[in-house]
């Protein structure tokens, strides 16, 4: 029986995580799910939200803005648009995102309201993320 | 013989041109860097997508989405990729090849070959001989960027969905190593299920019943046609990694080769220097013999 999880996340900019861990937590688009080794064959799409991994006593996070993620019995493959662990995220720079979003928003007729959306979730969820470490 | 300042002529020529081949060279370095940081960033995620998908064709009905479908196989579009620019070896020749023996092995299999390019190198190459080209991209090569695949991905999936061409292969020059490129001829629509030679994956095949979140055909509407965009993306940017290192390794050859040839004529220069000092020399000993007499 596997032991451990071989968690692999990767994106278009980078290999961003590969190390084998006991458990993880991310979330899928229809809700947070939890995975452990002999999990079952699974392939779901990622929203932008928080993955959360144990390896030991050591915990991660990280954030994740939409993506893949394959569930196997002794792997985990997260295929991300972009990925960042949570002390790398840079505070000041998504506060100045959500801002800009957040007017975007106020004035939707000049700007794609989907996108300032998505803009808006992506950085309110990195705030979150970055400051849960 | 060439005179003293014919000689010295062609020095400062061939000079002039290892000035310029070295120059050329420097900027094909520092693209070359560029790129091959991008590409090296997206070779795992290409790759793992591509991993992805092939477990989940295995499993996935043929019927399920029309970028799967297996058809009577008609007409094979090829998709050659090329530089714009020359001066960087055989890399353009290499690729025009393969995409000629490839579609000549089609025709003789009797299929309808289309052709798309990238690159003037590969447009110019088909025009010159007639051929007719479905579409043809430029001024890609230098920037790729991820709309640019987008595009040529968006046109690709369109037809293959119309049913105007029934299977797609990229022939591209794959980036190794900084002196060598790898032509890659490889299969992109329909996605094949089980790769001839891929038999590490049998482990996998037996776990193919996957649970699918939202639902199967959520899944492939986003994923099959994003892993179209980015193997097309990767495409180009192996190739734009691939010209560079060519054009580097070509100039980094032709700067040799004027190191070599500006010592042949100096070595020319002096000899023919010597001659006339000799000669000279003659000229006055002779004279004041003369005088003597």
């Amino acid at each position: 029986m596997a032991e451990k999880l071989k968690l692999d996340i990767v994106t278009p900019h980078g290999h961003v995580f590969n190390d084998d861990v006991d458990e993880i937590v991310a979330s899928g688009s229809e809700g947070e799910f939890g995975v452990l080794p002999e999990h079952v064959p699974f392939l779901t799409t990622l929203k932008i939200g928080m993955l959360t991994y144990k390896k030991g006593s050591e915990t991660g996070i990280f954030f994740i803005s939409s993506g893949y993620a394959e569930v196997g019995p002794d792997k985990v493959t997260i295929l991300a648009d972009s990925a960042e662990k949570s002390d790398h995220i840079d505070i000041e720079r998504a506060k100045a995102a959500m801002k800009r979003a957040e007017e975007r928003l106020k004035q939707a007729e000049k700007f794609d309201e989907a996108r300032a959306t998505a803009a808006l979730e992506r950085a309110i969820t990195r705030i979150h993320v970055a400051e849960k470490k | 013989m060439a005179t003293l300042r014919d000689i010295k002529k062609r020095i400062k020529a061939v000079q002039n041109t290892q000035k310029i081949t070295k120059a050329m060279k420097m900027v094909s370095a520092s693209k070359l860097r560029k790129v091959q940081n991008r590409m090296l960033d997206l070779r795992p995620y290409a790759d793992k997508m591509h991993d992805v998908l092939m477990s989940l064709a295995r499993g996935a009905d043929r019927e399920s989405h029309p970028l799967l479908a297996f058809r009577p196989r008609k007409t094979v579009e090829v998709v050659v990729v090329t530089s714009d620019r020359g001066l960087c070896g055989a890399f353009n020749t290499n690729i025009l090849k393969a995409a000629q023996r490839c579609i000549n092995d089609y025709k003789k299999d009797g299929f309808e070959a289309s052709i798309s390019t990238v690159g003037k190198k590969a447009r110019d190459y088909f025009k010159r001989r007639g051929i007719p080209m479905r579409k043809s991209w430029t001024g890609i090569s230098g920037n790729v960027s991820f709309t640019n695949a987008q595009e040529i991905a968006n046109d690709i999936k369109d037809n293959f969905i119309n049913e105007t061409i029934d299977e797609v292969v990229v022939v591209y020059n794959a980036f190794k190593s900084m002196v060598a490129q790898t032509v890659t001829v490889a299969k992109l629509l329909p996605l094949a299920p089980i790769e001839e030679g891929k038999e590490s994956s049998a482990a996998e095949s037996a776990m193919a019943d996957f649970i699918y979140e939202p639902s199967m055909e959520a899944i492939f509407d986003r994923l099959i046609p994003r892993n179209v965009d980015i193997q097309i993306y990767r495409a180009l940017l192996e190739s734009s990694a691939a010209e560079e290192a060519a054009r580097m390794s070509a100039m980094e050859n032709a700067t040799k080769s004027c190191s070599e040839m500006v010592g042949k004529l100096t070595l020319q220069f002096n000899k023919a220097r010597q001659a006339s000092i000799t000669g000279e020399l003659m000229d006055i000993v002779g004279g004041v013999e003369a005088l003597k007499g």
